[in-house]
């Protein structure tokens, strides 16, 4: 489903990507992970064709971004990080542009509009100006965004940042019942989502892969058996490694 | 035909996007509104419409250059920095659109709301033919060449604003360029132009003067040359905008 190859990105001197490799499989919800500035934003544009790598690329669905960009996006849901949104449209009025801009047929539009409003829960407030929402609601249009046209693969970077936790669990629900017939990837910096969600993680640091696990196994990797002390020693090994 | 289709099928969807922001928003309105103030304002008082004696409306055509300027740069300057600034380029590039019909939607947006300026003119138009019996085909005309004119300073303001993130920025660089085409004849820009460029440049400038290539056309001349200059200035700043646009996919 989603295939990555190799991908490198440098900005000037700093190498943000240093060629990173993995795939994900139908069903697979994979958590991607790594502290600030190591690289998970900038591969998920990269993956998404908003940026450029510098060489490798991503297979999406068997489209590459490179070669193929337009049929390669065509086949992806993306909401990037921190859920930009046009503040001067409503969310239905969103969504209209956002299936049109995907060239839905016409007949088909209206009935995955009203399904990405029911399935992320705005239908309160499609009468308001997206930027009059709040954080939260804020996120979850940029989520009926991503999954309006049900793609195979979804690229959803920090979906749950400022939701409460009744809408944290709305979401998981949300993912949980998606994932069966996509490949789904979650970049969080939040470790308490990783077990709730993903059935897989990968821990990232400078642009490198330094963990490949399930949850379970990525919590035996460290000295005291939870999530944060594998992310520290990973993530803080890697940094004693290169210094 | 199929290429041509993947690259323009964006145009639809960004130029209603983009209507709506300026209708949505008041933008438009407040555009619209102290434009045709201003314009009133400069055929009334500065050029005495009434005065003339005689029923045509050089007075009201003569400030459309340099309202422009000023204007039109306000209109445009919204159209990429404000995306990039807000973070909706991510949105907008990681959607399967082609660059081609990214841009002139957006551009079209644009000029489609310069023109309904244009069209709200028409109490002028009616005045005039109230007063005596002006040539109406040669006024079209004249409206048609402003409204080219229009999308030329439009095209530039879209290309500088997806330099920068500030619409600030984008407005004050793109008031200086139209400023150098508008008065690109004039001994105190080209001047200006011989010192820093060189006297060659400033003679190539010289040719691209927005006054000089309308002023025929203010006198109800449909000069060829005037709408050719005027449509291949327009290409000319809508590629360097896809080309400063396709730069965010860089990095």
């Amino acid at each position: 489903m989603l295939d990555i190859q190799k991908l490198v990105k440098s900005f000037g001197t700093k190498r943000a990507v240093q060629g990173l490799s993995f795939t994900v499989e139908k069903g697979t919800v994979l958590g991607f992970l790594g502290p600030n500035g190591a690289g998970k934003s900038t591969t998920m544009r990269m993956i998404s064709g908003v940026l450029e790598p510098d060489s490798g690329d991503a297979l999406i669905a068997g489209k590459s971004v490179v070669s193929q960009r337009r049929e390669a996006q065509a086949a992806l849901g993306y909401l990037p990080e921190g859920a930009p949104l046009y503040d001067d449209m409503t969310p239905p009025e969103f969504l209209a542009f956002m299936a049109a801009a995907r060239s839905l047929p016409k007949s088909e539009r209206k009935p995955a509009i009203e399904r990405a409003i029911a399935d992320s829960r705005i239908s309160t407030v499609c009468g308001q100006r997206i930027g009059s929402l709040s954080k939260g609601y804020r996120r979850r249009v940029g989520l009926a965004g991503a999954i309006l046209h049900d793609p195979p693969v979804l690229l959803l970077d920090e979906p749950t940042d400022g939701l409460d936790p009744n809408q944290k669990r709305a979401v998981r629900a949300l993912i949980a019942r998606m994932a069966p017939t996509k490949a789904i990837v979650i970049s969080t910096h939040t470790l308490t989502e990783v077990p709730a969600m993903c059935t897989r993680a990968i821990v990232i640091d400078r642009g490198r892969i330094v963990a490949d696990e399930t949850p379970e196994g990525l919590r035996q990797l460290s000295s005291d058996g939870t999530l944060e002390g594998a992310f520290t020693k990973l993530t803080d090994q890697a940094e004693a490694e290169s210094a | 035909m199929n290429y041509l289709r993947q690259q323009l099928g964006s145009f639809m969807p960004v130029f209603r996007r983009e209507i709506g922001a300026y209708y949505s928003t008041p933008m438009a309105y407040v555009f619209l509104a102290v434009f045709l103030l201003a314009l009133g304002m400069f055929t009334w008082e500065a050029s005495g419409f009434f005065d003339t004696g005689t029923a045509d409306l050089t007075p009201f055509f003569v400030w459309h250059p340099w309202l422009y300027m000023i204007f039109l740069p306000a209109l445009a300057m919204r159209l990429w920095a404000d995306e990039t600034s807000a973070g909706t380029d991510e949105l907008l590039l990681s959607l399967p659109l082609g660059m081609p019909g990214l841009v002139l939607g957006k551009l079209l947006a644009a000029w489609s709301v310069a023109g309904v300026g244009l069209l709200l003119t028409f109490p002028m138009w009616i005045t005039v033919n109230f007063l005596g019996e002006p040539d109406n085909a040669a006024i079209i005309l004249t409206y048609f060449v402003s409204f080219l004119m229009a999308g030329s300073y439009l095209s530039i303001g879209a290309a500088v604003s997806a330099l920068t993130r500030s619409q600030v920025t984008a407005f004050v660089i793109s008031v200086v360029i139209a400023f150098i085409f508008t008065a690109a004849g004039w001994p105190l820009v080209l001047s200006g132009v011989k010192s820093i460029f060189g006297a060659g440049f400033a003679d190539l400038v010289a040719q691209f003067s927005f006054l000089s290539h309308f002023e025929a056309a203010q006198r109800g001349v449909l000069e060829f040359r005037a709408v050719l200059f005027f449509l291949g200035f327009m290409a000319l700043w809508t590629i360097l905008n896809g080309l400063w646009a396709s730069r965010h996919r860089l990095g």
